[in-house]
């Protein structure tokens, strides 16, 4: 089909054989990173790959920490915690310090355990889990772990984010989320946030549906329509998110669509024109914020990602990852993960877009700015070549995204 | 009402979907006895041929040539593959496909990428061609149905009509006395197994844009096609299309009723509380469970009717 790709991805393999393994064992800071490479959910795993490769460059060409690169190692976990922890055994063998895994809350949790249990056994080499997008709300209250990093709003953050973007004239919602831990967590926080702000809404659907099984999402729409909705709330990601709007533009519903994940991977496609100004997405950033603020630098560096790649760039919480491990790698002076999960607790650094953001010592949860992003036509940088794009309609600074947290952290050499 | 005739389309057309694939599969698996796991790759395949093409010439030329290329290439497969590998017995067919799709998939990804392609239904038929209670029926729906339903009336009188199918008919069944007479029993084979790809080729060509292209669409269509072979029985056409439109209307209908088997158990007087055993398992709804029931029905049949439900001989 494409010689030149075929190539490129045969001279790729050669290299990787030729120089890959004895050619740096110490020169650089490895972070294994741990996602779906393969299965239903891949799509997610490789944007996320190419987007982090992108801006560890970035990182790189600014000097990296201490005088050392980062350099990241993916490990495939096909969507299993089992996977993921047989990545984490591979990374400590390796003696990596930092573990990073985005998609899916089980997994997480289970490898908050697992490196929990890992630091116990093995003082002398630690790792530290940051978890770029695992969101359920537990994982940093009740399940929270001092070496457990949140870089992403949790549910009941992006919940309440949400539940205040709804305009006034709403009053009836309908819920769709995916039966697994995240899922939940979305149902039971939206629905409590919605009890609270907004006691005026009547919840007239609740719906959890298997995860990543349903081809069709059309007969789900129509109970929708039945049930009078005039906005549909969901957390679903992947092909979960992407079926279930295509089925409600076709179908010409009228709704709104109120999600956490329409922006990521595949979705603005599968969305397409019909979707013009009905579907919103609580989002870390958007292309479209960069300009809206007049940040030229900001601009560029996005821009940089899109000429290189197909696709958008949409993670600039991983930018504010690698920074924070930047700036605490410098400030504990050493590749050390006790000292640099020390360094890390309280850390306020502001992120390439401007904004202030704090690492929270209680819960090791980020707290940062949250956007909320409406598709429509006529922004500057459209999504996916659809000529629609994310206007950011509204900017929730750090200040006021900050929720009170229940967990009771177990410190290292505290006990 | 609304919900019962708008779910009732749906259905149709979804089962109808999956009777296109379907139908390949099942003439594959009762002629050959394999159990084709590369089928839905060759769905998958059509899409992504169809979007390539449609990109250059549109989607009408597409529509013909997609599914040609597929079957081609399920000739290719059937003669230097799986011909070869016959000779190990079903058991290395059974692997071979499996591979095989295994293959195709992380060709398609190397080829196209991991993401969804824009693969766009076609100008002329988007457009909502009727309104059932405010719902729209999308034009390209009703184009679906009537592929599908001309596909099955092609299949049946090139089946029972012509010289051909009837000589396919004498194979299925007797291939040794097929062979004895004279016809090229091995060249059969090729031209069913084409015939199965493009079939399945045409399906992703008209399913591709109906739901989302893209590389993990194989993956996810491939397990209810076979429940709709073994369901609808060996060898048998009608009993795959029943099999087809009720697996659609099942999925469709579960997601509409919120029942759960304590609501059954209710109007038995019996009032499921957290203190029942299993009260877990009784008071999940349907359509939580609703695209396992499939895969329930064909446990279900393979203890009690093994031929399925149309079927000749046992499974």
């Amino acid at each position: 089909m494409l010689p030149g790709k075929w190539l490129t991805a045969f001279f790729g393999i050669l290299l990787a054989t030729a120089c890959g393994g004895h050619a740096s064992a110490q020169q650089t800071i490895k972070v294994a990173y741990t996602d779906p490479l393969s299965g239903p959910f891949a799509q997610v795993g490789d944007a996320n790959l190419k987007q982090m490769q992108y801006i560890i460059d970035h990182i790189n060409a600014k000097g990296g920490a201490l005088g050392k690169k980062f350099e990241l190692v993916p490990f495939d976990n096909k969507s299993q915690p089992s996977d993921a922890l047989i990545a984490l055994k591979s990374a400590t063998d390796q003696n990596m310090p930092f573990i990073m895994q985005c998609s899916g809350s089980n997994i997480a949790a289970a490898l908050i355990e697992g490196v929990e249990k890992h630091n116990e056994r093995n003082p002398d080499n630690r790792i530290i889990y940051l978890n770029c997008g695992a969101v359920a709300t537990e994982l940093t209250n009740e399940k929270c772990s001092f070496w457990h990093f949140r870089f992403d709003l949790h549910v009941g953050m992006k919940a309440e984010v949400m539940v205040r973007a709804l305009p006034k004239d709403v009053t009836k919602v309908y819920l769709i989320n995916q039966d697994y831990l995240f899922g939940q967590s979305v149902q039971r926080d939206v629905k409590a946030f919605l009890a609270k702000l907004r006691p005026d809404i009547q919840v007239v659907g609740d719906e959890l549906i298997p995860l990543g099984k349903i081809k069709d999402f059309s007969p789900y729409i129509t109970k929708i329509k039945a049930s009078g909705a005039q906005a549909l709330l969901t957390g679903n990601w992947g092909p979960d998110m992407n079926l279930l709007i295509k089925a409600g533009v076709d179908a010409g519903a009228d709704l709104s669509y109120y999600t956490f994940y329409a922006h990521l991977a595949g979705g603005p496609t599968a969305i397409g024109a019909g979707g013009d100004n009905r579907v919103l997405a609580v989002m870390a950033f958007s292309e479209n914020v960069a300009p809206a603020i007049g940040n030229v630098e900001a601009e560029a560096f996005t821009k940089g990602f899109r000429d290189k790649h197909k696709f958008d760039f949409s993670a600039a919480g991983f930018r504010t990852i690698f920074e924070y491990l930047q700036a605490a790698v410098n400030k504990a002076g050493a590749v050390d993960p006790g000292k640099i999960a020390v360094a890390m607790e309280d850390l306020k650094l502001k992120d390439f877009l401007g904004f202030d953001t704090t690492m929270r010592k209680d819960d090791h949860q980020i707290i940062s700015e949250y956007f909320v992003g409406t598709f429509k036509k006529g922004v500057k940088y459209d999504a996916e070549g659809t000529g629609l794009g994310w206007a950011p309609t509204a900017t929730i600074l750090a200040k006021d995204v900050d929720q009170p947290n229940t967990c009771k952290m177990k410190r290292p050499g505290a006990a | 009402m609304e919900v019962f005739v708008v779910s009732l389309l749906n259905g149709l057309v979804y089962g109808m979907l999956l009777f296109m694939l379907a139908s390949g599969l099942t003439l594959i698996l009762s002629m050959m006895g394999v159990l084709n796991f590369a089928h839905a790759s060759a769905y998958m395949l059509g899409a992504y041929f169809a979007y390539t093409i449609s990109l250059y010439v549109g989607f009408w030329p597409a529509l013909i040539v997609a599914p040609l290329i597929c079957g081609l290439i399920g000739a290719a497969i059937e003669m230097w593959g799986l011909r070869r590998v016959h000779r190990n017995g079903h058991i290395a067919e059974l692997l071979f496909t499996f591979g095989l799709a295994l293959l195709i998939e992380k060709g398609v990804q190397m080829t196209w990428g991991l993401l969804p392609v824009p693969y766009r239904v076609p100008e002329l038929l988007d457009f909502p061609l009727l309104r059932v209670y405010g719902t729209q029926f999308p034009a390209y729906r009703a184009f679906m149905l009537l592929i599908s339903a001309l596909m099955f009336g092609a299949i049946w009188l090139g089946l029972t009509r012509t010289r051909v199918g009837l000589v396919i008919q004498a194979a299925l069944t007797h291939p040794d006395m097929a062979s004895a007479l004279g016809h090229n029993v091995p060249r059969i084979f090729t031209l069913v197994f084409a015939a199965g790809t493009a079939l399945a080729g045409l399906a992703g060509v008209i399913g591709g844009n109906y739901q989302v292209t893209e590389p993990a669409m194989a993956f996810t269509m491939g397990p209810i096609v076979f429940v709709v072979v073994v369901f609808g029985g060996l060898g048998s056409l009608t009993g795959c299309f029943i099999a087809s439109i009720l697996m659609g209307l099942i999925q469709t209908f579960a997601v509409v009723f919120d029942v759960s088997l304590a609501d059954l158990l209710a109007k038995f007087g019996f009032v499921v509380t957290s203190q029942t055993p299993f009260a877990e398992l009784l008071t999940v709804t349907l359509p939580r469970v609703g695209a396992l029931l499939p895969f329930l029905m064909m446990v279900l049949i393979l203890v009690f009717r093994p031929r399925g439900l149309m079927g000749t001989r046992d499974t």
